[in-house]
């Protein structure tokens, strides 16, 4: 079965941390920075585990900032 | 497979709605306003209306909602926006017309025209917010404000003896003959999600059928005011606002 | 052409029927005494299945000017009526129609006050009408009808300016002008604008994104102080252009005046009465009848003001209009006010009498 490989785009500057894309994601690809802030002080989800990501869309759709750009791709 | 190689227009699976403009939202970090706003603009695009929208924003937190949503907008006084509502789409027919308030707005200062509004059968949606507490001046008590809930009005919890019993807007709204589609829906998860935008959107179609008027219930958080993560928000909601207000259509008379 | 239609009809009838043919697109009102025949009259003469225009019984006055709003953000010609109490419940509404600029034509067919007062006549809301009501530095355009005929030309009147300015407008009328009957002659009738047309005439206005324009938004919302002072230096501008152009009035015998009435709407017709009686007597009295009452016709007063001995303001209310009178003045000759209460006209010999008073 062809694996499917996704890939997160932050809009770094628009997010607010609020953390809701980190707990909808199932398989803990993103999480908040600890030490980076962004403009506005917040600290931001950043893609840790980028291998797993499969390009479900979850933490995208939660997101309530519109901050996520979520791309898939067939793994040939 | 490289990201750079996956990052590629052609596959763009999610971005934010094109009609949700660039102007960084007001609403606090994990706010459920700015989830609707997006399932609004999707919905309002899908259906190739953008050219033909008139939107009403409330007073309280979403009164900015104009700044956001790229679609043509009304600011209506506090709780009268059904009233502009009725008006717009009784002139402009062919329009999508439709409130966005929140409970405060919708529920205490503006009942008689909302219930008015939708006991008429004025085909337009009114997109309702329900947080259980007035976001906007700083998270005092509303008519939605759950019993033994505590907010800065009601610090002791609200008390039905002083305050009377939360009012549940959706369950009054299925019992009047004018409207034809009541649903109440959560936007706290992506299932949840993707229910809630499939009620938005049969809303706005049976507005524009004609078949009366709709609202579509949003059970939501106010992670400030509550005084709580939006995670904890999330889970506060599920298990103490949907016991009392359960969710699901209440009324669908558009089949 | 064609021979000019007299009819016999309320003032109030007049409003509704000037409203259809002024191609008023919507009315949305709420049963009131003395004013219910506007909404009556529309209902029965169903123009929503001749001319289109959309007729609403509401549920409050709240509602209606709030309808009103939301029409005349579309560029629509929207209207309502009502009588003192409504108008006060309105005044948040018309408040916000200032603010966002917003062209709408609201009629007053007041009634005695304060509170639920009484159901006769008076003209006991002319501060509420031009020195305010709602909240804000705002003005609204305010004409006063003096008879049947002018509640009938003062609905197209009313919308012109609205329109022209951008600003809500007022037809302030009272229970005499609305229940009484006079011979009118309708205006002719004028179609509804087209979508075409208002978007062409009114590009502001919120009618959907026609052509995919840039959204357009209509509030009085302004969080940035620096922003909100700008707003309101502009919307001050404008109302110092209509104080400059749109003050209309009729002068009723001042050439040879020594003494001067003031007085508007139903006081205007009771002082032509006085009028004849003290000339009948060997006073010379003229009458200046403002027709707006915002903007006031401060210029023509102070002219008068250096031609005559003494000036009446009368009115049916505890005298109001007689503060901007002594303002045009500037109290270089005196000034009194006359007047009844409580839904009572005065009768035309007591008001004679007062101007005795003042020769003396």
């Amino acid at each position: 079965m062809a694996k499917m490989r996704g890939a997160t785009v932050v809009d770094v500057e628009r997010c607010k941390g609020c953390g809701l894309c980190v707990v909808a994601c199932p398989l803990k690809v993103l999480a908040l920075t600890t030490k980076n802030v962004n403009m506005k002080g917040y600290n931001y989800a950043e893609t840790v585990l980028e291998d797993t990501c499969t390009g479900c869309t979850s933490c995208a759709i939660v997101c309530p900032d519109g901050c996520i750009t979520v791309y898939r791709k067939k793994e040939e | 497979m490289t990201r750079e190689e996956i990052i590629q227009a052609e596959n763009l699976v999610y971005r934010k709605p094109e009609l949700l403009n660039d102007v960084p939202m007001h609403y606090c970090p994990g706010c459920s306003h700015g989830v609707v706003h997006k399932l609004v603009s999707e919905v309002v695009a899908e259906m190739g209306m953008t050219e033909k929208t008139i939107a009403i924003s409330p007073v309280g937190c979403a009164v900015f909602a104009y700044k956001y949503i790229d679609v043509d907008w009304q600011e209506a006084a506090h709780g009268r926006a059904p009233a502009l509502a009725s008006a717009v789409k009784r002139l402009w027919p062919d329009r999508l017309v439709f409130t966005y308030q929140g409970d405060g707005d919708l529920a205490c200062i503006g009942t008689a025209e909302t219930i008015h509004a939708l006991n008429r059968g004025e085909n337009i949606t009114i997109i309702f917010i329900n947080n259980a507490i007035y976001g906007m001046t700083g998270g005092q008590m509303a008519p939605t404000t759950l019993l033994g809930m505590k907010t800065v009005t009601c610090p002791y919890g609200r008390d039905p003896k002083l305050h009377g019993y939360p009012l549940k807007m959706a369950d009054i709204a299925a019992q009047l003959e004018g409207t034809c589609y009541v649903t109440r829906q959560t936007v706290h998860t992506v299932a949840a999600i993707r229910k809630a935008k499939n009620a938005i959107r049969k809303a706005f179609e049976y507005s524009m059928q004609g078949k009366g008027s709709n609202l579509v219930e949003i059970v939501s958080t106010c992670n400030t005011n509550w005084r709580m993560s939006p995670v904890k928000a999330n889970q506060w909601m599920e298990e103490n606002m949907v016991p009392y207000y359960p969710l699901g259509d209440l009324k669908d008379n558009g089949k | 052409m064609a021979e000019k239609e007299v009819t016999l009809m309320k003032g109030n009838e007049a409003i509704a029927h000037a409203a259809i043919r002024c191609g008023c697109d919507g009315y949305f009102g709420y049963p009131i005494t003395p004013q219910s025949e506007v909404l009556e009259t529309l209902a029965a003469e169903k123009p929503w299945e001749t001319t289109g225009m959309v007729v609403l019984q509401a549920e409050s006055e709240v509602a209606s000017i709030n309808m009103v709003y939301g029409g005349a953000a579309t560029g629509k010609r929207v209207m309502t009526s009502s009588s003192s109490p409504g108008i006060s419940l309105m005044q948040e509404g018309i408040s916000y129609m200032a603010g966002a600029e917003l062209p709408a034509l609201i009629v007053n067919v007041s009634r005695g006050g304060p509170g639920l007062g009484t159901i006769q006549p008076s003209q006991a809301d002319y501060f509420q009408t031009v020195k305010g009501g709602g909240h804000g530095d705002y003005r609204l355009i305010t004409l006063a009808p003096a008879s049947v005929q002018e509640m009938a030309d003062f609905v197209d009147l009313a919308f012109e300016l609205a329109f022209r300015y951008r600003n809500p407008a007022m037809i302030l009328s009272d229970g005499a002008i609305g229940q009484m009957m006079e011979k009118v002659v309708l205006p002719p009738f004028k179609p509804r604008r087209t979508t075409e047309e208002i978007a062409k005439e009114c590009p502001w206005a919120t009618t959907g994104r026609i052509g995919m324009r840039k959204p357009n938004i209509i509030t009085s919302l302004e969080l940035r102080s620096e922003e909100m002072e700008q707003n309101n230096l502009r919307i001050q501008a404008k109302y110092r252009v209509i104080e400059e152009k749109e003050v209309r009035y009729e002068d009723y015998k001042t050439e040879d005046a020594e003494y001067l009435i003031v007085a508007f709407g139903s006081a205007a017709r009771i002082a032509k009465k006085v009028i004849a009686i003290a000339r009948e007597q060997g006073i010379k009295v003229g009458l200046l009848r403002p027709i707006t009452l915002w903007p006031f016709p401060y210029g023509r007063i102070a002219e008068l003001g250096k031609q005559v001995k003494g000036i009446l303001s009368l009115e049916i209310n505890a005298g109001q209009m007689v503060e901007d009178i002594r303002l045009a003045v500037e109290c270089k000759v005196p000034v009194k006010w006359y007047g009844r209460l409580g839904g009572i006209i005065p009768e035309p010999e007591e008001v004679v009498e007062e101007i005795k008073k003042m020769t003396c």
